[in-house]
C-alpha cells in the first residue's frame, strides 16, 4: 500500500509550488536586481554628484548642478534638441518605409514567400553594427561614394557627413524593429476584418485608414519605441558618419573620464525622454496589446 | 417577376489544384431565402465568397438584378454580408460597427445615427450601442453583425454559416428570429450552412452542393422527400436505399430506391401489416433511443440496410431487447423514390 501511494505522489516541486517558482526566477531574479537594476541605480546616483574641479575627486553630495548645466548650457541644449529630433526623424522614416513593407509581407506576398521576406528583413541584424555603419560611411564619401556616384547624373551632390548622414544610417540599422513588430501584428489581423470593410462599401484606402491601422497601432507604437530609444541612445553612427554633428551619447563619451557625475546626468536625459513617451503612449492604451 | 436578384452563369473558381467550384449556374429569386447546403469543401462558401466579391471567378458571370457585376470589387456591390466570424471591428463601439457602412457611404449624422438605432432595436440591442463588441455575448455579436448589414439596406444579404459557433438552444431560437426578420424587411437572403435541419427550418429553396457543383435544387421538401442523387439523399437525411436484387425483389423494378426512415413501420413479429403495404424482412442490427423517438438499423438479406423511426408515443419501454431479433419493415409504395445514379 505504501508504494501506491508514494507512485502517485507528486515530486517535491509539485507538493511545494513556491519552491518550484523560486527555482524558476532565481537566477533571472538576481540578474536583473543586481546588474540591471543596480547599473541603472548607480547611473542616476552619480548623475546628482559632481567633481572637484581641482582635485578631480569625486564628490558624493546631492546637487542638481549637472542637470542646470545642460539645461542652461545653449551648446547642450542644442545637443538635446538635435538628438530628440534625429531620433523623431528615424522613427517617421522606419513608419514610412516599413509600415508599406511589412503590409505587403503579410498580406499580399504568398504564404509560401513570407519566411523568407522575414528572414531578408533580419540579415541586416546578423551583421557586426560597426561593420554597417563604416560601409555607410563609404557609401556617403563626399566625393566618390557610391550615393554621391548615383546622384551625380542628376546634377545632386551627396548628403556627405552630417546630421542627414546619421539619420540615414540610423534609419537603415533600427528599420527591422520596426517592420517586425508591425508585420506580427498584420499576420494576426483576420481576413475577414478586410472582407467586412470592403462590403460595407469602404475603398481600400479608407479601409486601411478606418479598419487596418486603428488595429495594427499597438504594433506600430511597439515599432517606435524601438527605433525611437535606439536612435536616442546611439553615438557610433554620430562619430563615423556624423562629421561635426555631436549627438547626447558623443557628449557621453567625451566627457565621462573627466567628469562621470555630468556624464551621467547627460546619459539619464534620454532614459527620461523614453519614459516620457511611454507614459504618453500608455494613456492610449496600445501598451495593453504589446 | 422582374429580374431574379442573383443570376450566376458558369461559375468556376480553383484554388491550385483544386476545383472549388466547377460551373455552377442558378438564379435566385427576389425576396426568397435561399440555402446552400453542402459538407465541407463543396464549394458553397466560395460561391458566396464570388457574389459577394472577395473572390473572383475564373469563368462565369455574376449578375444582381440584371446587372452584371463580375468585375466590380465589393464595395460596389449592393450586397451585404454577415461573417462566420462576425468580423466585428473591435476598435469600435457597436453603435460605430453598426453606423461603418453609412459613415462611408456620407450619410448625414442624424440620419445615420437613427438608422443605426433602428437597426439595434430591430435586433434587440438598443441599449447596447456604447458597448464595445468583446463585451458582447456571441449570440449577442452575431446580432451585431446582421444589424451592421441590415443598417445599409442591400438587396442581398449573404449569410456564412452565421450560426456555426453558437449552442445548440441559441442557434434554433437565432434560426427563428432570422427567418422572422427576413420576413420582415423582404431581403433576398443567401445562407451557407453544412447543417440540414438549420437548412429546413428556414429555407424557401435548398441549393445542395457537392463537389462544386448544384446536385440539386428545390424546396426543402422537394430535396427532402424527391432526393435527385444517392449524394443528396444520404446527405439531406438518412440514405435509406435499396439496390440491385433487393431493390427488384421489394419494388419489384431494378435501380436504387429510397424510402424516408419515418416513413417506414417495424412491425413487431406478431403484428399484421396493413393492406397494400410493402413488407420486407430483416434483422434488428441496432436500437437507438434518441427521446422522441426510437431509431432501428435493420439488415436486410440482400445486403442493403434500412433505418426505421418509430415515435416513442406509446411505448415508454426500453426497445432494446429487439437487437437481433427477425422484424418486417412495412412502408406505403407511395414513399417510394427511384434515384439516378
Amino acid at each position: 500500500m505504501t508504494t501506491a501511494t508514494s507512485t502517485q505522489r507528486g515530486g517535491f516541486g509539485y507538493r511545494h509550488p513556491r519552491v518550484r517558482l523560486a527555482g524558476l526566477l532565481t537566477a533571472p531574479m538576481a540578474w536583473l536586481v543586481v546588474v540591471y537594476l543596480g547599473s541603472l541605480a548607480a547611473l542616476f546616483l552619480t548623475a546628482f554628484w559632481t567633481v572637484n574641479d581641482f582635485t578631480g575627486q569625486l564628490v558624493k553630495t546631492f546637487t542638481l548642478k549637472n542637470f542646470q548645466q545642460v539645461f542652461t548650457n545653449s551648446a547642450y541644449l542644442e545637443t538635446m534638441v538635435r538628438t530628440v529630433s534625429i531620433a523623431v526623424l528615424v522613427t517617421v522614416l522606419a513608419l514610412v518605409i516599413g509600415v508599406p513593407l511589412a503590409f505587403f509581407m503579410a498580406r499580399v506576398a504568398s504564404s509560401r514567400w513570407q519566411p523568407l521576406l522575414v528572414a531578408l528583413v533580419l540579415t541586416p541584424l546578423w551583421a557586426s553594427y560597426l561593420v554597417k555603419v563604416y560601409a555607410w560611411r563609404a557609401m556617403l564619401q563626399p566625393e566618390n561614394g557610391v550615393v554621391a556616384w548615383f546622384l551625380q547624373p542628376f546634377g545632386l551632390s551627396g548628403p556627405g557627413y552630417g546630421f542627414t548622414a546619421i539619420v540615414i544610417t540610423l534609419t537603415y540599422l533600427w528599420l527591422p524593429y520596426m517592420i517586425l513588430p508591425v508585420y506580427a501584428g498584420l499576420t494576426r489581423l483576420p481576413d475577414s476584418m478586410l472582407d467586412a470593410s470592403a462590403d460595407l462599401g469602404a475603398r481600400n484606402g479608407r479601409t486601411l485608414r478606418s479598419v487596418v491601422l486603428p488595429m495594427i497601432f499597438p504594433s506600430v507604437v511597439a515599432g517606435s519605441i524601438f527605433t525611437f530609444s535606439l536612435s536616442l541612445g546611439d553615438y557610433i553612427t554620430a562619430q563615423i558618419v556624423g562629421g561635426k554633428t555631436v549627438m547626447l551619447g558623443n557628449v557621453v563619451q567625451t566627457t565621462y573620464v573627466t567628469n562621470l557625475p555630468f556624464a551621467a546626468a547627460v546619459a539619464t536625459i534620454p532614459v527620461i525622454i523614453v519614459l516620457l513617451y511611454l507614459l504618453v503612449v500608455r494613456k492610449s492604451g496600445a501598451l495593453e496589446n504589446l | 417577376m422582374g429580374e431574379p436578384a442573383i443570376r450566376l452563369r458558369g461559375l468556376t473558381r480553383s484554388f491550385g489544384d483544386v476545383r472549388a467550384v466547377a460551373g455552377v449556374d442558378l438564379d435566385v429569386v427576389d425576396g426568397e431565402f435561399l440555402t446552400l447546403l453542402g459538407p465541407s469543401g463543396s464549394g458553397k462558401t466560395t460561391v458566396l465568397r464570388m457574389i459577394a466579391g472577395f473572390e473572383r471567378p475564373d469563368a462565369g458571370t455574376i449578375e444582381l438584378a440584371g446587372t452584371d457585376v463580375t468585375d466590380r470589387p465589393p464595395y460596389a456591390r449592393d450586397v451585404n454580408t454577415v461573417f462566420q466570424d462576425y468580423a466585428l471591428f473591435p476598435h469600435m463601439s457597436v453603435r460605430k460597427n453598426v453606423e461603418y457602412g453609412l459613415r462611408v457611404k456620407k450619410v448625414p449624422a442624424a440620419e445615420r445615427r437613427a438608422r443605426a438605432q433602428e437597426a439595434l432595436d430591430a435586433v434587440r440591442l438598443g441599449e447596447y450601442g456604447e458597448r464595445a463588441p468583446s463585451q458582447l455575448s456571441g449570440g449577442q455579436r452575431q446580432r451585431v453583425a446582421l444589424a451592421r448589414a441590415l443598417v445599409n439596406r442591400p438587396k442581398v444579404l449573404l449569410l456564412d454559416e452565421p450560426l456555426g459557433a453558437l449552442d445548440l438552444k441559441l442557434r434554433e431560437q437565432m434560426q427563428v428570429e432570422l427567418k422572422a426578420i427576413q420576413r420582415d424587411v423582404g431581403i433576398t437572403f443567401v445562407f451557407v450552412t453544412h447543417d440540414q435541419d438549420e437548412a429546413r427550418t428556414m429555407s424557401d429553396r435548398i441549393a445542395v452542393f457537392n463537389e462544386g457543383t448544384i446536385a440539386q435544387l428545390g424546396t426543402p421538401t422537394q430535396v427532402y422527400e424527391h432526393p435527385a442523387t444517392t449524394f443528396v439523399a444520404g446527405f439531406v437525411g438518412t440514405s435509406n436505399l435499396l439496390h440491385g436484387e433487393t431493390a427488384h425483389a421489394v419494388v419489384g423494378r431494378s435501380g436504387t430506391w429510397s424510402v424516408r426512415p419515418e416513413k417506414i413501420r417495424l412491425l413487431l413479429p406478431d403484428e399484421p401489416a396493413a393492406e397494400g403495404m410493402r413488407t420486407v424482412g430483416g434483422t434488428v442490427r441496432e436500437v437507438v433511443y434518441v427521446g422522441m423517438s426510437t431509431r432501428f438499423v435493420v439488415d436486410l438479406p440482400g445486403g442493403d440496410t434500412l433505418m426505421a423511426v418509430r415515435q416513442n408515443a406509446e411505448e415508454s419501454a426500453d426497445l432494446g431487447y429487439l437487437r437481433g431479433t427477425a422484424v418486417r419493415l412495412s412502408w406505403d409504395p407511395r414513399f417510394e423514390y427511384q434515384i439516378a445514379g
